[in-house]
């Protein structure tokens, strides 16, 4: 590594939340720092120590450190100088933020997953707000969204997002890149508490076997005891021909998503609104999650000024078994949410049946009945995840059964 | 120079019962320091112009002169006269600029330039601060203008006011307008004048109206001159001296300005759902509510909203008041308003509107905002949406800096609208890394006891005084917070922000609605 100047981040009138960061190192006159920042009365002072002590954290005693501030957050500053220090200088140190002990919080296997949002891994002015919109997950991005150039820089700024940004809940989910450089990306990510991995492209059982024991690898040399959960997606004819083979091929996978705009492409067919050219793949999919225990998960749906469009393609997901899409703008989320949410039937009878296992348990009995029909365990689990969700949807309040008159008959 | 030092430093100043220092004396003349809300009781009578005569004056009316020099020459425009003009042309306004431009070419000096507010379109302004012509702006600094005054190159010293409180200024003689310059997109040539018809229609001349009536000369300025009488007249031709002909008073397409487009930023967006939300839960919105909201893209979006819930309701808004915009105007057209008061039209819809709906009514500023007269309209409203740059743990806002210090907004009907009965403050937490909620405003604009709600993508916090509001959402589910963890919480995603460091002279005095001053926005340190 003999270069001596590089470039990170972003500037520009329309670049908001970012910086851009040039270094170059010299041979004496210690570290001159040039800040132009928009924030500069306010931050200057703060942005300049912040500079040097990261600097110093890399060993570096002489160079030229210029940054372009449209107002960043002090982890994208971070992420900005580590990165371009990456680039002149071979180290394997990490200048880590202060991770939020809330971000350290694992998921659960069987969560809902009804609408993630993706955000582009190299924009933080998108990462800042996304937990706000009550997405079920936000999947930070480090495939197609990010220029094949700012793949380094994004997998250092995605790291310092997963410690410091809080997601109000949401599953904290990192779409890693294909092949060998997915896996580089999860040094990046499983140390820092990811709880879904999204393996892009996924064809083959193999693919998710070297991310799983990737992950094990890692989780071993970190100690770390957090579940990681995978989604492969599937984004081809070969891939929608080994969905079942790949859905069941490690523990880990919690959902398996189909990505239609690649799949549609590798069929050579037009993607049109009402999707019955993926009619097939989109079934085939479903029913491979359903036998491997596991959520099946739509594609994104690309038009973001057409919420009615939205609508009834939800409706139409959910009806082939669906359990949830990916969202590419935050005015999804809700529609999306809106559309997987239990309709008031689903509810009532799901109250039905919580309550008769109620009234069983009291009596002792091992069997629950509704009226004639007997009732299976995992319809009672089922039904108390719908009453669980349309209380979280605010559909039913917390303490619905003091409302409810206990039925003698 | 040593001299104006010591006549800078002379100025004794006195702390106000904000706690902020002020000085007596603003430009030479005696300043009352702000005294607590509704505590200062004027007296005497109000200002009046010099008596005209008919016989001074065409018995045909016709009161046409060639050109705006020889208008302002026969006004007698002379060294240290104050100019006033509107601003209905908003960043499409051609005379403002040109007023100056001719009193240069013809020597005068030291003028106060008195405009309701002022645009990017007058920076050109600045060229007359610096070669002595205008002494100073009574008004608006934004953009460039701003920056310029804030850093102490603008010779006489600022005096922003509320449209209101300009009314109450010229009302009281606070401010003697020596010659008003009105442009007007119809008038005749007796003088009387309206905002529509014409090329530059901008709707309604609200601003315009006490100009008119207090100054010493009014010429009005028109690209449209129409037969006898220009009706409705809002102002009217017994007022006027002289009319201007001109090709073009203003450029259309900045006349109704970009300002007027709902918001698409999610997170505005967020923050609208949850005002509108706020509104409905809180009991706030019912059937027959009074409104105002502004023209800024999450205002709109929150007329959105509103308009969603009074529909799905069934109810109707009594009246808006505008800043009118087409949010508003299809409230009116769909049955869930009865009226739009209107002192602006903000967009080509509401001009339009205001051109052909008997209940799209213009209603000047005059009588909607000044503090100083028998009751005003803007206590009566049961919402007001409004912004700000900064708020503080007091609830109190800034309106007229940023936190760096500069001078960057004019005050518009902000402190004005304080007075309404539910003032919502909706507001990202922070912009890029700007926390808005601070430990205290840089400058004081609107006082705490007046602002109810400020609402946050990341929380909503209710001003302690309004008990009744705390307990009206207690149980609605809504993330209520208090001011100090949403700044807290500002300061934890930011960091904590240093504060802009100021020299001792004053470059700009903030004045309240009762003409006290509430504040002073002193020159930044180079």
């Amino acid at each position: 590594m003999n270069k001596r100047l590089a470039v990170t981040g972003n500037s520009g009138p329309k670049v908001r939340s970012d910086c851009q960061t040039e270094l170059e190192l010299t041979d004496d006159g210690g570290i001159v720092i040039e800040l132009q920042s928009k924030v500069q009365v306010l931050y200057g002072e703060s942005i300049k120590n912040q500079c040097l002590e990261i600097l110093d954290f890399f060993g570096i005693r002489n160079a030229v450190l210029k940054i372009t501030d449209s107002g960043a957050l002090p982890f994208v500053i971070s992420a900005r100088i580590e990165a371009v220090v990456k680039q002149v200088v071979d180290t394997v140190n990490e200048f880590l933020p202060e991770i939020r002990e809330d971000n350290k919080c694992p998921s659960k296997r069987d969560r809902f997953r009804f609408s993630r949002l993706y955000v582009p891994g190299n924009t933080p002015s998108m990462m800042i707000n996304a937990g706000l919109h009550s997405a079920d997950g936000i999947i930070l991005d480090l495939e197609d969204s990010v220029a094949p150039e700012k793949k380094d820089e994004a997998r250092i700024l995605v790291r310092n997002a997963l410690r410091q940004i809080c997601f109000y809940g949401a599953e904290r989910m990192v779409r890693i890149n294909q092949g060998e450089r997915g896996l580089k990306d999860l040094e990046y990510v499983i140390p820092h508490y990811a709880n879904l991995i999204l393996i892009p492209k996924c064809e083959s059982s193999e693919e998710v076997k070297r991310v799983e024991s990737k992950i094990h690898e890692l989780r071993n040399l970190y100690h770390l005891y957090n579940e990681v959960y995978l989604m492969p997606i599937i984004e081809s004819a070969a891939g929608v021909e080994m969905s079942f083979e790949i859905a069941r091929s490690s523990d880990l996978i919690v959902a398996i998503a189909i990505g239609l705009e690649d799949l549609t492409a590798d069929l050579g067919v037009t993607r049109t609104k009402e999707g019955s050219e993926t009619l097939y793949a989109r079934a085939r999919i479903v029913n491979a999650a359903k036998a491997a225990g596991i959520q099946p998960i739509d594609s994104v749906f690309s038009d973001v000024g057409d919420m009615e469009a939205l609508r009834l393609n939800v409706l139409s997901s959910k009806s082939l078994g669906f359990e949830g899409m990916g969202c590419i703008h935050p005015r999804q989320v809700p529609v999306v949410r809106q559309g997987f949410a239990p309709g008031p039937e689903e509810i009532e009878k799901s109250k039905k049946i919580v309550l008769a296992y109620d009234e069983a348990r009291r009596n002792g009995l091992g069997v629950v009945a509704l009226g004639t029909k007997m009732i299976d365990q995992p319809v009672v689990v089922r039904a108390q995840r719908t009453v669980d969700l349309a209380i979280r949807l605010g559909l039913l309040p917390d303490n619905w059964k003091n409302d409810i008159p206990i039925e003698t008959e | 120079m040593i001299n104006q030092l010591e006549s800078e430093m002379a100025i004794p100043t006195t702390m106000n019962a904000a706690g902020r220092e002020v000085p007596l004396e603003v430009n030479g003349k005696p300043a009352i320091p702000f005294k607590g809300v509704g505590k200062h009781k004027p007296f005497g009578n109000k200002y009046g112009p010099p008596i005209p005569s008919c016989s001074d004056f065409p018995d045909d009316g016709n009161k046409v002169v060639a050109t705006l020099e020889e208008a302002l020459l026969r006004c007698g425009i002379r060294d240290g006269m104050t100019i006033s003009t509107h601003h209905h042309l908003r960043d499409g306004d051609l005379i403002s600029n040109r007023i100056f431009e001719l009193a240069a070419v013809m020597g005068v000096k030291d003028l106060v330039w008195f405009p309701s507010a002022s645009f990017p379109c007058n920076d050109p302004i600045m060229k007359y601060l610096e070669d002595g012509t205008i002494n100073r702006i009574e008004g608006s600094m934004n953009g460039p203008l701003g920056r310029f005054v804030s850093e102490g190159r603008m010779k006489g010293t600022a005096v922003l006011r509320s449209h209101g409180g300009r009314v109450q200024a010229i009302q009281d003689g606070d401010v003697k307008i020596d010659i008003a310059v009105l442009v007007a997109p119809s008038a005749d040539a007796f003088g009387n004048a309206r905002g529509t018809g014409g090329k530059s229609a901008c709707g309604v001349l609200g601003y315009a109206k006490a100009d008119s009536m207090y100054a010493d000369k009014v010429i009005v300025v028109t690209d449209n001159l129409v037969d006898l009488p220009c009706l409705p007249a809002e102002i009217e031709g017994n007022y006027v001296d002289y009319v201007v002909v001109v090709d073009r008073i203003g450029i259309p397409e900045k006349i109704v300005s970009g300002t007027t487009r709902i918001t698409k930023s999610p997170d505005r967006l967020l923050i609208a759902e949850l005002t509108a939300s706020f509104l409905e839960k809180s009991g706030i919105l019912r059937d027959g509510v009074t409104m105002q909201a502004g023209a800024g893209g999450t205002s709109l979006a929150i007329a959105v909203f509103i308009h969603e819930i009074l529909k799905s309701k069934g109810w109707k808004s009594k009246f808006g008041f505008g800043g009118s915009t087409k949010y508003m105007v299809e409230m009116l057209e769909q049955g869930q308003m009865g009226y739009i008061l209107d002192a602006q039209a903000f967009d080509l819809d509401a001009v339009l509107s205001a051109g052909r709906n008997p209940n799209h009514i213009p209603y000047p500023v005059y009588n909607a905002y000044n503090y100083h007269s028998k009751g005003n309209l803007t206590s009566m409203m049961d919402i007001m949406i409004l912004g700000a740059t900064e708020v503080d743990l007091n609830f109190n806002g800034n309106v007229v800096t940023h936190s760096d210090g500069y001078l960057l907004h004019g005050i518009g009907g902000w402190q004005n609208c304080l007075h309404a009965r539910n003032v919502i403050l909706p507001l990202p937490l922070f912009r890029d890394r700007i926390p808005v909620i601070v430990d205290e405003v840089t400058t004081l604009c609107g006082p705490g006891e007046l602002i109810d709600v400020v609402i946050t993508e990341r929380g909503i916090a209710i001003n302690p005084l309004r008990e009744d509001l705390i307990e009206s959402v207690r149980n609605s589910g809504l993330p209520l917070r208090t001011i100090k963890e949403l700044k807290d919480e500002a300061e934890n995603i930011c960091g904590k922000p240093s504060r802009p460091a100021f020299d001792d002279k004053i470059v700009a005095a903030i004045k309240w609605v009762d003409g006290t001053v509430i504040d002073v926005v002193r020159k930044i340190k180079q």
